[in-house]
């Protein structure tokens, strides 16, 4: 059964959903700075208009409203590439849950209601999410630890938005948004680390208490709460009032670093101590994801993980990083079931995950069906 | 004839504080230096006093309470009607202008949360400031919602010419630079 039609591809106006399943952010391709622990790097800035309610306090009219006028907006933005625009509202749930697993819009704009959108850059650095907690909610990804980067242009992205429009803004409160935790800068940077050392040893611990204390969250990103599954963490800011949006970077810039070497450290220990158990585990690993018939989603995460550290150890050479970080996207539920082009049950995603990763994992290509 | 300083009803630091407690039979008169009377006005005292004072004062506490929560509550905001319940409930506030509306209780939230209550950030290039128009809007708006709501369509109608009337001012007077005069609206 054919889930969805795909859009209209007129002129790079809609964003073929399609073609997304084919190809991978940019932020994925492992290519940037210190890319065997960073996946990728994130800034995201809350915004709304001046002369409207806050969108859980507005009716379907004025949502509506909202997203026409962005939309127009948009268009006519310069200096940054063309974002193409999805109505959120008209898509089916399973395209929804493909841009949340592409991280191009969040669990909360996929599931709420009413007149909602996002723009979306060919590339995928930039989402731009129309009517989600806030009026309007502007990212930028980038691969490995970009946080300059990422300030650079989200920072302009803002500039040729407020050039059009009249942001909410206070002088002593600075940008207003929906939740107090958010006012001020309004600004969530945020850095995605796989740390799998650090849970082998159980140390991740020691680092969950020392970034609690200098007020940086860390959530472990696919999984509920602190449970990561593939061993990925997000660590962002808690504070967005009082610190200017350089000092927010700054505090993730200077403590990333010493994660960044902790965990380098504690893998090479790991090799020290006994390499031969370690590379038999990575093996087993990817033996495993060779040649699964069925496979769930969790283990998947779990045996890439161990895989993705064992290429960045030089135990794995016939398989990339790119690769690796693009099978944790694509071995999700949304993901499998648009390649195949159809719906599937969780039995059948077990098995339609197995036969994509043996086909990836012997070097095929992602036109997989 | 010199007044004698009082020393404090539960330690022997001198007095500072004076509290006057009302109760059945009389008024009670504490003086208190002020650790201890932090202590008798914020916990449940521990004062090796007699049960009655101990009774009121918990008692004091505890309307006190229940009365500034009640004043909190009701406390809305005139542009897009959402009350302080509605927020400390949702967690969501309904409009820019709560935080005028609710300034003296979000305050001491933002401290907590922030440990500030300064931006010392980005500034907007443009209009820094948001103006009455932009207010008025939101409360035209609030009313258009509940207008739509009570199928009061006339009164729609009405509010939807000035919120488009009250539009196209703000853009004319952006555009020529000038947030005071009212100019004829462009095209």
């Amino acid at each position: 059964m054919n889930p969805t039609e795909p859009n209209q591809p007129s002129e790079g106006k809609h964003l073929d959903l399609e073609m997304l399943t084919h190809t991978s952010g940019e932020w994925l391709r492992g290519s940037g700075p210190d890319s065997d622990i960073v996946i990728s790097s994130r800034i995201r800035l809350a915004r709304n208009l001046a002369q409207y309610p806050f969108p859980n306090r507005a009716d379907e009219a004025i949502h509506a409203e909202i997203e026409k006028f962005f939309e127009d907006k948009l268009k006519k933005i310069e200096g940054i590439s063309p974002l193409s625009y999805l109505d959120i509202s008209s898509l089916e749930k399973l395209d929804r849950q493909f841009l949340v697993e592409r991280q191009l819009i969040s669990r909360e704009h996929c599931e709420s209601e009413g007149s909602r959108g996002v723009g979306i850059s060919q590339e995928e650095n930039i989402s731009m999410m129309i009517n989600e907690e806030d009026h309007l909610r502007l990212q930028v990804l980038r691969s490995g630890f970009a946080l300059d980067e990422c300030w650079n242009e989200v920072d302009s992205l803002d500039d040729a938005i407020e050039a059009q429009v009249t942001y909410a803004f206070s002088e002593q409160l600075g940008y207003l948004t929906a939740c107090p935790t958010n006012v001020g800068t309004g600004v969530r940077v945020s850095v995605m680390l796989h740390l799998p050392a650090l849970v082998i040893t159980k140390e991740i611990q020691k680092v969950f208490q020392a970034l609690q204390k200098i007020n940086l969250a860390v959530r472990g990103l696919y999984g509920e709460g602190s449970q990561a599954m593939g061993d990925f963490y997000q660590i962002s800011n808690q504070i967005t009032l009082g610190k200017s949006e350089k000092q927010i970077i700054a505090g993730l810039k200077d403590v990333v670093p010493n994660i960044i070497l902790y965990e380098r450290r504690v893998r090479n220990e790991l090799v020290k101590e006994n390499q031969q158990r370690l590379h038999d585990q990575i093996s087993r690993a990817y033996g495993i994801l060779k040649n699964a018939q069925t496979i769930s989603s969790e283990e998947t995460m779990h045996l890439l993980s161990s895989v993705r550290m064992g290429i960045n150890l030089g135990l794995i050479e016939d398989l990339e990083i790119p690769t690796v970080n693009e099978l944790f996207i694509h071995t999700q539920p949304a993901h499998l079931q648009k390649i195949r082009k159809e719906l599937l049950e969780s039995a059948e995603r077990n098995v339609a995950r197995a036969s994509y990763l043996r086909h990836r994992l012997s070097g095929g290509d992602e036109s997989f069906n | 004839m010199p007044i004698m300083e009082k020393k404090c009803h539960q330690c022997s630091k001198p007095s500072t504080l004076h509290i006057t407690e009302l109760r059945e039979g009389g008024v009670q008169e504490l003086h208190l230096c002020e650790s201890c009377a932090h202590q008798y006005l914020t916990e449940k005292p521990s004062l090796d006093e007699s049960e009655g004072l101990e009774s009121v004062a918990n008692q004091l506490a505890e309307i006190a309470t229940e009365q500034d929560l009640d004043a909190l509550n009701d406390l809305v905001c005139p542009q897009c009607g959402i009350s302080f319940h509605e927020f400390r409930s949702k967690g969501r506030l309904g409009c820019p202008h709560d935080y005028i509306a609710f300034e003296a209780e979000l305050t001491p939230l933002l401290e907590n949360i922030h440990g500030e209550i300064r931006h010392t950030g980005k500034f907007p290039k443009r209009a820094p400031q948001a103006s009455q128009h932009q207010y008025r809007l939101i409360r035209l708006r609030n009313d258009l919602r509940e207008s739509v709501e009570n199928e009061e369509y006339e009164e729609s109608a009405r509010l939807r010419d000035e919120i488009q009337q009250l539009e196209a001012e703000l853009t004319s007077n952006e555009t020529a630079g000038d947030s005071s005069e009212e100019h004829e609206s462009p095209n």
